[in-house]
């Protein structure tokens, strides 16, 4: 059998991932600094050479030309036991009874997570899966981490151990961030969608338009946060019931407008290539059987120019998500919080708490929105063949 | 996106920028009303010539160092030996893509510390996407009459690659490179989160302190430059295009 090239990189990953790299960290309370361990080391008897072989199977799988369904089947299972695994050596390293101690996975650990993620993502690639499929794989992998974190198996990592000393405010920072993201998304999609469409109506106004989104692009997000503060405080101090409704100068308020102007220009520039796209015959013949303009943007237009939109809404929303990070700095809360808390204490299982789940929520969003495009594609071709 | 200025708007702008940065305290008076209680003016914790230009260089180099290695691998797995790393590379550039510069930044910090290095590792890494994309996207949808023709006429690999694809794909690589510069600009404001010497420190003193001014000028010098640097690398996209054209149509 012929060896795969990607498979050559995951080996020598792996290898010095196993063999070089220490697979966890142990410390004494929250901020000393760790002592590595090995794999070998940070594991149970039974369950470190259970890794090692699990690891060495799944290697010499990726290393031949095999069917790419055993190649993910093999990688799965690789992070499945590594996301176990992972919570037994926290187990294992922590002394009986000691809670100050910090167990926290280490480089070893998040390259053989790399390596195998690499090798999933190319048979993923290879399986060419259908939208509907791709979400499924995406709800299974869910269910997993959900499940790993429910059965309490991680509760003795540190990332874990800082989850669990601000529990509530994790939560309320969440549904902050989420709100953010998706509040200023739906702002932008009922101001946008209609603006783009007048800029595809009006050539002066695209320009216009066009050009000062471009500029507010440019902007450095914290600039265009901090900016925001006096605009609004000067409105809730002056105009009567904006106080009441939560519009203040720090906090959530501009935030969220900054990320509304943000998430204009993807939203009106894809509007506008989108119904520029639009066939001429589709047009002429929708006048031909007497469509009024309404019907035309409506029954004709607008669905042609969809998935062209959605592809704006898509980069939009994963773009909210890592920005609403930056809100924390003005007090607009989300998972900035614990990322900005976490550099201040340098401690990083913070940042982690607050990095992990904002880059998986981008990464989820970005995952059901491309095949979102994909589904509607096929409707946008057919029609216009 | 296009942005075009009359030539006349942008010397005036780069006019502004520069006296600004020599002597801010001439602007005093513009920014007076943003501040209260007396709080300082203009940035008086270091000088902003000198932050401008420590945030260019930072960006320099990350960018230097993205375009190289984003054309290198864009040329790797466009040759046969590479090919087998096409697909994947592809969806690396969309996973990457949703990882938040403030997560790279604030992971970074553990591996090196804090300081201008997470900065460089998050805008290099940040920097790299847009450019690999638009190189993939430039190198693999060259005409096939023209790669063919260079086939005919004899060409090696490495003389295809020099002469014709790297030539023709030139205008697209530079796009993204325009793009990458203008992202990493505004987000290497970031970097002064993890105690790095860019524009940022003016934003986040201004942050700290409720000072408006402050925030503002970080803000509107980091604009400016962006705007501008926009501007000129799509003037010299165009040229480069135009001489595209020439070469082709002779």
């Amino acid at each position: 059998m012929r060896l795969d090239k990607l498979g050559v990189v995951i080996a020598l990953i792996a290898g010095y991932a196993v063999g070089v790299a220490p697979f966890a960290t142990f410390r004494a309370n929250r901020i000393v600094a760790g002592v590595p361990q090995t794999l070998l080391a940070s594991l149970p008897s039974w369950a470190g050479p259970t890794l090692l072989a699990i690891i060495a199977v799944a290697v010499v799988i990726g290393l031949f030309r095999t069917p790419p369904t055993l190649r993910l089947a093999a990688s799965f299972a690789t992070l499945a036991a590594l996301f176990l695994l992972i919570g037994t050596a926290a187990d294992h390293l922590t002394p009986p009874a000691n809670t100050y101690a910090r167990v926290s996975p280490a480089s070893g650990f998040w390259l053989l997570l790399f390596a195998f993620a690499l090798l999933a993502a190319d048979s993923l690639t290879r399986l060419r899966l259908t939208p509907l499929l791709r979400i499924l794989v995406l709800i299974l992998a869910a269910g997993f981490i959900g499940f790993v974190l429910l059965s309490g198996s991680w509760d003795k990592l540190s990332i874990l151990k800082e989850y669990s000393a601000r529990a509530d405010s994790f939560w309320a920072e969440a549904s902050k961030h989420v709100t953010l993201a998706l509040g200023s998304l739906v702002a932008a999609v009922v101001i946008g969608i209609p603006l783009g469409i007048l800029c595809h109506r009006m050539q002066k106004l695209r320009d216009i338009v066009l050009n000062v989104l471009n500029i507010v692009q440019t902007i450095p997000s914290i600039a265009l946060f901090g900016i925001l503060i006096a605009p609004l405080g000067w409105i809730a101090a002056n105009v009567p019931g904006a106080a009441e409704i939560g519009i203040k100068g720090i906090g959530m308020a501009p935030a969220f407008v900054a990320l509304f102007l943000y998430s204009l220009l993807p939203v009106v520039a894809n509007t506008v290539v989108g119904l520029a796209g639009v066939p001429v015959q589709a047009n002429d013949a929708a006048r031909g059987v007497g469509m009024t303009e309404r019907q035309r943007l409506f029954k004709v237009e607008f669905p042609l120019a969809f998935p062209v939109i959605l592809t704006g809404v898509r980069i939009v929303l994963v773009q909210n998500i890592g920005l609403a990070t930056i809100a924390a700095l003005i007090g607009g809360g989300g998972f900035g919080v614990f990322v900005f808390q976490g550099i201040g204490q340098t401690a990083m299982d913070l940042v982690l708490l607050g990095a992990v789940p904002t880059v998986l929520l981008a990464f989820a969003a970005a995952i059901i929105l491309d095949a979102a495009v994909e589904l509607s594609s096929p409707f946008h071709s057919g029609a216009s063949a | 996106m296009n942005l075009r200025f009359p030539t006349i708007l942008r010397i005036g702008i780069m006019a502004l920028l520069v006296v600004f940065l020599l002597r801010p305290e001439w602007f005093e008076p513009i920014f007076r009303p943003l501040t209260q209680n007396n709080a300082p003016v203009i940035y008086n914790q270091g000088s902003l010539l000198t932050l401008t230009l420590l945030h260019l260089r930072t960006v320099a180099i990350a960018t230097a160092g993205a375009t190289i290695v984003a054309v290198a691998l864009a040329i790797l797995v466009t040759r046969p030996f590479g090919a087998e790393f096409l697909p994947l590379s592809r969806s690396l550039v969309n996973i990457g893509q949703t990882f938040p510069p403030v997560a790279v930044l604030a992971l970074a910090v553990p591996a090196v510390g804090f300081g201008e290095k997470p900065t460089l590792i998050a805008l290099f890494l940040y920097g790299l996407l847009p450019i690999f994309e638009n190189s993939l996207t430039g190198l693999t949808t060259l005409p096939p009459t023209v790669t063919d023709a260079a086939r005919g006429v004899g060409m090696t690999g490495w003389q295809r690659l020099i002469k014709v694809e790297l030539p023709l794909a030139m205008p697209i690589i530079l796009a993204g490179i325009r793009l990458s510069v203008t992202i990493n600009l505004a987000t290497a404001t970031i970097g002064s989160t993890v105690a790095a010497k860019t524009l940022g420190e003016v934003i986040i003193a201004g942050l700290q302190s409720n000072n408006l001014s402050f925030v503002l000028q970080g803000g509107l010098i980091v604009g400016i430059l962006a705007v501008m640097i926009y501007d000129g690398l799509s003037a010299i996209e165009r040229f480069i295009s135009r001489r595209m054209g020439l070469l082709q149509s002779s």
